[in-house]
């Protein structure tokens, strides 16, 4: 037995432990190398979890059982305790997670120093990290509930950091609202599970999952609420409010949180539900909910003046290819032949846009955020010709607007051609509606760059010099993912989306963890 | 029928809740009905775990009875209590910082993100 095994417990205690020690750090240099630190550790950690579970499968653990793997005590049909369960597919969402958090964390350093009690700023930051790491790796619903608290908790307080800018409580007010009352949604949907199942765990309940009205007003709670928070569109109205208006390296780091809670989406959907749900109408509904995200959110896009605001409504548009995505995987579920013709493929677009969409979008934001930091606006009508004076950003941001708009070489065109692939099988609509999405995608980002790199350089912005160079580290981590990602798409199928898609398709070995083969 | 009283109150306080949090325009009153909502939860929880005639669920301090109220989800309703108290602390002091760049509570009025 490795100390490894604790890795789960370790990638939630360690940042949680980072956000309560940070607010007593007196001296400023000292707090951003216990920043940094804690930042580059829970990456490390995550990345040996990932590891561990692509060599060794599904990885559980009993908090405060006797042994790490004691799942069921002797006599019990029940598992009693919380049980953290991580696939192949939780690993990887807490590896993407966690790429893009180091990268805003290192973004925001420099950020630190411009405000008076940053130490706030490092607990509230590691809170979230916390919460959402812990959304990847739990097997608990209501562990899941606490932990999808902890994160909005903490984004509230992110997103309302600047506290004398009006527009940002506002922002952040709508956002509590809105969360806190799905949250509380989710939480009747695991209170009626319990009431029929008697239990809390994950897998225990897919195990005996016989799906009847009850489970069914459960699924709807669940699905509203999760939809909302991870910003799909009948609910995505805070979305453009909150990332707007947040400190740019907590836009980057609320994208890869929004898809903590997709990612709980598609648990239930897949591991809890799966196949005990018959009939397609859960896929269908989330099909649509992608088609509806991706189309609406774009449109917004395009008529948008200011960056920031402009880039949140692209992330509800990218969303929706996340959701289309692994709809049509869930679409196809039930057959296997239906599930090799479109539903594995579907998958792996999915799974595929989610880690392209952490590192392109949230390099975009960090983009803002340095126009932000070297000229105080990101409203395109009052930027223009900055290609020169600040090259780095310049070449970042081109990069990243290239990916997100699906040209190839790069990443997004990769996800973006599973997708369209799989889903042109299904119905010819749904790629033909991804297709505009992505056309209208580049449009808008062609305008983002005309109006605010190209053109003559304005008298008001002469003194414009280039970001600090720890904001240019942290723009470069997502960059160097990005260029990665796009150099060598085959391994990165092969080795992080396949095993991803087959564990969450993979309902049996998900429950088979918990509940042992013997039962 | 009488059974299922607290079970029609946790409908009911749902209701009402959702009608405030919908259509009130005092920010404030908005945060009451966020308040009622959390409270029905609770009030669900509870209400699942209870066994008419069960006693406290702890073991030593039970007694004579056979029979005891699940104690899990009031161990849940305690941790929901808790995070609840945390949210409407948040909820109030971003009303207290929107009164004072705003000076208004009316939610019509609060609006400067649109489109």
């Amino acid at each position: 037995m490795s100390w490894q095994v604790h890795l789960p417990a370790l990638v939630v205690s360690v940042p949680l432990l980072g956000a309560f020690i940070s607010i007593a750090m007196v001296k400023p240099r000292l707090r951003n190398l216990w920043f940094a630190t804690i930042l580059v550790a829970t990456t490390i950690l995550a990345f040996l979890m990932w590891r561990y579970v692509a060599i060794n499968g599904t990885l559980v653990y009993v908090m405060g059982g006797e042994r790490w793997n004691l799942t069921l005590p002797s006599g019990m049909t029940l598992p009693i305790r919380i049980i953290m369960e991580v696939d192949a597919f939780g690993a990887f969402m807490a590896l993407a997670g966690s790429i893009a958090t180091l990268a805003s964390g290192l973004f925001s350093v420099r950020f630190l120093d411009r405000v008076n009690d940053g130490n706030k700023f490092v607990a509230l930051f590691f809170l979230l990290f916390a919460g959402m790491l812990g959304l990847e790796v739990t097997g608990d619903f209501f562990n899941f509930f606490v932990f999808l608290e902890i994160a909005s908790v903490a984004s509230f307080g992110l997103i309302a950091f600047w506290r004398d800018r009006p527009e940002a409580i506002e922002a952040s007010f709508k956002y509590a609202v809105l969360s806190t009352f799905v949250a509380l949604i989710f939480l009747i949907g695991v209170g009626i599970l319990y009431g029929v199942y008697g239990t809390l765990n994950m897998a225990a309940i897919a195990k005996n999952m016989q799906v009847g009205f009850l489970e069914k007003l459960a699924l709807v709670l669940f699905i509203v609420s999760l939809a909302m928070k991870s910003g799909a569109v009948p609910l995505h109205m805070w979305e453009p409010d909150a990332y707007g208006q947040a400190p740019a390296g907590v836009s980057c780091f609320l994208v890869v949180v929004g898809q903590a809670s997709l990612y709980g989406m598609f648990r239930i959907a897949f591991s809890v539900y799966g196949q005990a749900f018959e009939g397609s109408v859960l896929a269908w509904v989330i099909i649509v909910l992608g088609l509806l995200s991706m189309f609406i959110g774009v449109i917004m896009a395009v008529i948008q003046k200011e960056a920031k605001r402009l880039m949140a409504y692209h992330c509800i548009s990218q969303t929706g290819y996340m959701l289309m995505g692994i709809g049509l995987g869930l679409l196809a579920l039930s057959s296997s032949q239906a599930m090799s013709e479109y539903g594995f493929t579907a998958m792996k677009g999915g799974i595929f846009h989610i880690i392209n969409n952490a590192m392109y979008k949230g390099l975009l934001f960090l983009t803002a955020g340095s126009l932000f930091y070297a000229t105080g606006t990101t409203n395109l009508n009052k930027l223009g010709g900055l290609a020169r004076k600040m090259p780095y950003t310049t070449f970042m941001f081109a990069v990243a607007a290239a990916a997100i708009a699906g040209l190839p070489p790069f990443n997004g065109f990769v996800s973006k051609l599973l997708i369209y692939e799989s889903s042109f099988v299904v119905h010819p609509f749904l790629a033909v509606v991804a297709m505009v999405t992505s056309i209208l995608t580049l449009a808008s980002f062609v305008k983002v760059f005309q109006s605010g790199f190209l053109g003559p350089s304005r008298d008001d912005l002469n003194n414009v010099r280039e970001v600090p160079l720890s904001m240019v580290v942290g723009m470069m981590v997502l960059c160097v993912m990005i260029i990665s990602l796009s150099m060598m798409p085959n391994w990165v199928l092969a080795n992080l989306i396949e095993p991803a898609a087959r564990d969450l398709v993979n309902q049996a070995s998900y429950i088979q963890a918990v509940m042992g083969s013997g039962l | 029928m009488i059974n299922n009283i607290p079970m029609l109150t946790v409908g009911a306080l749902f209701v009402i809740g959702l009608y405030g949090v919908l259509f009130k325009r005092n920010i404030i009153k908005i945060a009451i009905a966020v308040s009622i909502i959390e409270s029905s939860t609770n009030l669900f929880l509870i209400v699942l775990g209870y066994r008419t005639g069960g006693s406290i669920p702890v073991y030593t301090l039970a007694g004579e009875f056979k029979k005891m109220v699940l104690p899990t989800p009031q161990a849940l309703t305690l941790t929901a209590i808790v995070i609840g108290l945390a949210t409407t602390a948040l909820l109030l002091t971003l009303i207290m910082l929107l009164y004072k760049h705003y000076g208004t509570l009316d939610v019509h009025e609060i609006r400067r993100l649109r489109g």
